[in-house]
């Protein structure tokens, strides 16, 4: 249902992301920032907002919101704290500290992996809440029972990053948020899990007439807790949106909470029941002033990020002559494997691969869809062992299926790849014994093998399948595909 | 002569005949709660006396001594706390009922440093409000009597801090300064009173009336006593951001360097709300700076006129969100109601008095949309000017010079009903805050009713070296206690506080 023609309609859409940051501690005090701990366990005076306590900024969360900043091309400037005033459970001193008209990142932009941009307005800090439970009701704190609040979280460092209005479509909603959690990791800000909550995000929808039309009236949707959820809501937003205005109606400007089980967002609030937060400069802290050398000492820290790591892998399949021949572009199937290679941090393995002497479309493939399957293992698999697993493969005396298996045994307990082989009986099929195989599952299949000569070549597959069965995978796919050309002739 | 009857031995005086053996820091804590015992259910000065507490500190401080240990500058000196400074295990109140039973599991720093030096907390002193009053009669455990003439008040808010200091109960109490709160009991009941440059003193575990204003400061008899707890409480802690990480001026050991060759300056707009005979006291003590070999000269700071207006806004709108926090959820007060809402709702109308629903709803209201620019905005940009005026003024001035008060003590009701009569109560202490400049208020004389009147020195930021020597020289060339008119200009010069080192 994402995508899809709007029939003349276009969406516009703003996002925003909640990134927790991944601090020893929290925001303003010496609490430990640590996620799942029993309720209530990491807190402190200053977290629970006791009377009289003060908060005092935290060197590694501006230095982490600098590293954001600094990789999505913001300039970082001399920065205040606001005071949000709202009542509510979790906030332990009903106002949350948070950067307001004095951001730290300003005007910055992300690449996304087609080529789009989309510009990045500003990346603030400011602390999370508690976290509230409701119970008994629908939930939702009308007609709970009670409420039960949990204040580990509260203080948590955040930064909001706040989106230009530059999206178009649910897919690039989407890219755009899978793009920034890749950047958000490898500035090693965030562990990006939405699951968590440590990325959060909300979505600014409107619609309008085609590209030259002014803006619509947006909404933002709350609730969105996954990547799936972000494109489902914002699709279903902007049709919601486009339905109303196309039976004569105005769309009012609302907070919206979209509605996972029922596909739907719903009313959570109107304009005009809008909260005025009364901003006013924090008086506890002081700005925050980055000269130019500490802005360069955090520059220093960054790793490569996405869009670079992806480049690497595609120069060096074009090194290697790709799919295509030297210089060729990756199919799309490769750049799929790139990108689940770089999103699991899988590049360095495969760089290492390559480098150790093996093919680089095979150390994709084998990186993005064999060692992928173990990410956490994966990352730490030594690449001259990897290769040489994969040089055996390359070579023929081990069959794909061998190659799985002795990779996920080398993952889990490392070792030699040519012991594990070894230990698991597997030697690469005698030519002879592949031989009179294929000829004797040839002779079975009749029908199968006229087709196949016929010119059917998916056949080949069948007949590869078979022969995998009668040796326990012990035969190399590529001589069997082989064996079958010859025969035919 | 206190009012209460006994001449209390200056803190300094007491701890070094503690440390040195010659009285026990046991018997200094019990004449101190004898004291409290017998006046204070007249006074009440304080919303809880830590009899037990107080004793058990002494008889270490004395076991100290005898096992040859220091403890400290201000060992075995009782020491009175207004009830809005954290201490841990021990309720802390504000006087208000929404916090009936809180207790801070920390203490503040400024008490984690009185410790340090040896002081003996004897109890947590009553207060308006959240500091929010000029008259301690906001109190929510009713109101405390100035010990001069008990059918008035102490002046507020630290007003139980500054009654128990001129009663006697303890030679040195803290309160805390957002708008004149030390200065001006100081002045209604005849004592020191000091509010340190912002930034000096750390705010950490003081609980917050507006954060950009408050500062804690000491009640004293002596000016050198407040210059000694200053010189304790006062320096960098990294708990609290606001506080300034550079050396804090050492006031004590300069305290006799006299302000001969230096500039005051009388500062004209201080003058122009003050009562006949509260001008003549300060007149009085221009002329003690004169003959302490000080140029004298009358400044204008018109400026200092707008400090009243600025300062009901900036810390109104402060407060409303510094006191959003209670709101049942976590401690204090708690009353039932059906959701969460309701419940925030009706603990703050039960918890809160009128005086503090009146500024909470007075911040809200500058802070809203649509008012902020015209309210808190310009409350802002005029608090800019106020420092400027004084940048101006210091270009010439060492020192300034004004009451601390325009009236003495006035009677118990007379203003609770007229807020902006009450207001005016500060008129001349609230410029300071607003700069965030250091000032004190010495007991200069009486007016013509017989009551205290207090004498302001303002000095520039981190000033305070300047200030307790101005401070010395009209404590030592004050008019004796009784004798309203009598001034001796011959009194000046280099002067130490009595008993001091």
């Amino acid at each position: 249902m994402t995508g899809g023609d709007l029939g003349g309609w276009e969406m516009v859409v703003g996002l925003e992301v909640h990134c927790e940051l991944k601090t020893a501690t929290k925001l303003f005090c010496g609490c430990p920032n640590v996620f799942g701990d029993e309720p209530n366990t990491n807190v402190c005076p200053v977290c629970l907002g006791l009377p009289g306590s003060l908060p005092v900024l935290n060197q590694q969360a501006v230095e982490l919101a600098m590293a954001i900043g600094t990789a999505l091309g913001c300039e970082i400037r001399p920065s205040t704290f606001h005071r949000k005033n709202y009542f509510y459970p979790d906030m332990p001193k009903d106002y949350q500290i948070s950067q307001y008209d004095e951001p730290i990142n300003v005007d910055g932009h992300l690449e996304l992996p087609d080529g789009s941009v989309v510009g990045i307005v500003r990346a603030h800090l400011e602390e999370d809440t508690g976290k509230t439970t409701h119970a008994g009701g629908t939930g939702r704190i009308h007609g709970s029972d009670y409420s039960l609040v949990d204040y580990n979280r509260s203080g948590v460092p955040l930064v909001e990053i706040v989106s230009a209005p530059d999206i178009r479509s649910a897919a690039q909603a989407r890219a755009y948020a899978a793009e920034l959690r890749g950047v958000l990791v490898a500035t090693g800000a965030s562990d990006g899990r939405m699951e968590e909550g440590s990325m959060r995000v909300d979505a600014n929808v409107s619609v309008r007439r085609g590209p030259d039309a002014p803006f619509g009236t947006r909404c933002e949707i709350k609730n969105l807790n996954s990547l799936r959820s972000l494109a489902r809501a914002v699709e279903y937003e902007a049709r919601r949106q486009i339905e109303v205005l196309e039976s004569g109606g105005t769309v009012a400007q609302q907070t919206r909470h979209w509605d996972e089980d029922a596909g739907r967002t719903v009313t959570l609030r109107s304009k005009e029941e809008a909260t005025d937060y009364r901003y006013f400069l924090e008086p506890d802290l002081v700005p925050v002033v980055p000269d130019a050398q500490w802005i360069t000492a955090v520059a220093d820290t960054l790793g490569m990020l996405p869009a670079a790591r992806r480049a690497r892998l595609v120069d060096l399949l074009r090194a290697d002559g790709g799919a295509g021949g030297a210089g060729a572009a990756p199919t799309a199937a490769q750049q799929d494997q790139i990108a689940t290679v770089v999103d699991l941090g899988l590049d360095d393995l495969v760089v290492g691969t390559v480098a150790a002497g093996v093919a680089a479309p095979l150390t994709l493939a084998r990186a993005a869809n064999e060692a992928a399957t173990e990410p956490e293992l994966a990352r730490g698999l030594d690449p001259v062992a990897f290769a040489a697993l994969l040089g055996m493969e390359e070579s023929g005396s081990l069959s794909a299926t061998q190659v799985k298996s002795v990779l996920a045994e080398l993952m889990r307990s490392g070792g030699d790849p040519a012991a594990i082989a070894a230990a698991k009986g597997f030697e690469a099929l005698a030519e002879d014994t592949l031989v009179a195989t294929v000829a004797e599952l040839v002779a079975a299949h009749p029908d199968e093998w006229q087709r196949f000569c016929d010119g059917d070549d998916k056949l080949a597959g069948f007949f590869t399948g078979q022969v995998m069965k009668a040796t326990q995978g012990k035969a190399n796919g590529k001589a069997v595909a082989a064996e079958l050309r010859r025969l035919r002739g | 002569m206190s009012p209460a009857g006994a001449t209390p031995a200056p803190a300094l005086a007491l701890a070094d005949a503690i440390r040195s053996g010659e009285r026990r820091a046991v018997e200094v804590v019990e004449a101190s709660l004898a004291a409290i015992a017998e006046r204070d259910g007249e006074l009440h000065c304080f919303n809880l006396v830590l009899a037990d507490q107080a004793r058990a500190r002494a008889a270490e401080v004395d076991r100290m001594v005898a096992a040859g240990e220091d403890p400290g500058p201000l060992a075995g000196v009782p020491v009175a706390l207004k009830d809005n400074l954290c201490t841990r295990g021990i309720d802390t109140t504000c006087s208000s009922r929404i916090l009936a039973g809180w207790r801070p599991p920390y203490d503040a720093t400024v008490v984690t440093r009185l410790a340090r030096a040896g002081a003996v907390v004897v109890g947590k002193t009553n207060m308006d409000e959240f500091a929010m009053g000029s008259s301690t009669e906001t109190s929510a455990t009713g109101p405390t009597r100035n010990p001069h003439d008990t059918s008035r008040v102490p002046g507020g808010s630290s007003g139980g801090s500054a009654a128990a200091v001129a009663a006697g109960f303890a030679p040195l109490a803290l309160g805390s300064d957002t708008g004149g709160s030390i200065r001006q009991p100081a002045a209604l009941c005849g004592v020191v009173g000091m509010k340190p440059t912002y930034g000096t003193v750390s705010r950490y575990g003081l609980v917050a009336f507006a954060s950009s204003l408050d500062q804690i400061g000491p009640f004293a008899t002596t000016v050198a006593d407040a210059a000694g707890t200053f010189d304790v409480i006062g320096g960098h802690d990294p708990a609290d951001s606001t506080s300034l990480d550079r050396p804090t001026p050492r006031v004590l050991s300069v305290l006799d360097e006299g302000i001969a060759g230096l500039t005051v300056g009388v500062v004209r707009e201080l003058l122009d709300g003050a009562d006949a005979d509260v001008v003549a006291r300060i007149r009085a003590a221009a002329e003690v700076c004169a003959a302490a070999g000080a140029r004298v000269e009358e400044v204008s700071v018109p400026e200092v006129a707008l400090g009243l207006s600025a300062y009901y806004l900036i810390a109104p709108a402060e407060a409303s969100s510094n006191l959003a926090r209670y709101d049942g959820v976590r401690y204090g007060l708690r009353v039932e109601a059906p959701d969460a809402a309701s419940m925030n709702v009706a603990t703050r109308t039960a918890g809160f008095g009128a005086e503090v629903k009146r500024r909470i709803m007075l911040g809200t209201y500058a802070l809203s949309a649509g008012y902020y620019d015209a309210y808190y905005g310009q409350a802002l940009r005029v608090r800019t000017r106020i420092i400027e005026g004084f940048e101006r003024a210091y270009r010439t001035c060492d020192v300034l010079l004004g009451p601390t008060s325009p009236t003495t003590a006035f009677p118990l009701g007379e203003r609770l009903d007229d807020p902006l009569a009450m207001y005016l109560s500060d008129v001349c202490t609230i410029p300071s805050n607003l700069a965030g400049h250091p000032a004190i208020s010495v007991p200069f004389g009486t007016g013509g009713d017989g009551l205290p009147v207090g004498a302001q020195l303002l000095a520039p930021a981190l000033g305070e070296s300047v200030l307790f020597r101005a401070a010395a020289v009209l404590e030592a060339g004050a008019p004796p206690a009784g004798d309203p008119g009598a001034v001796d200009p011959g009194a000046g010069g280099a002067v130490t506080g009595e008993g001091a080192r």
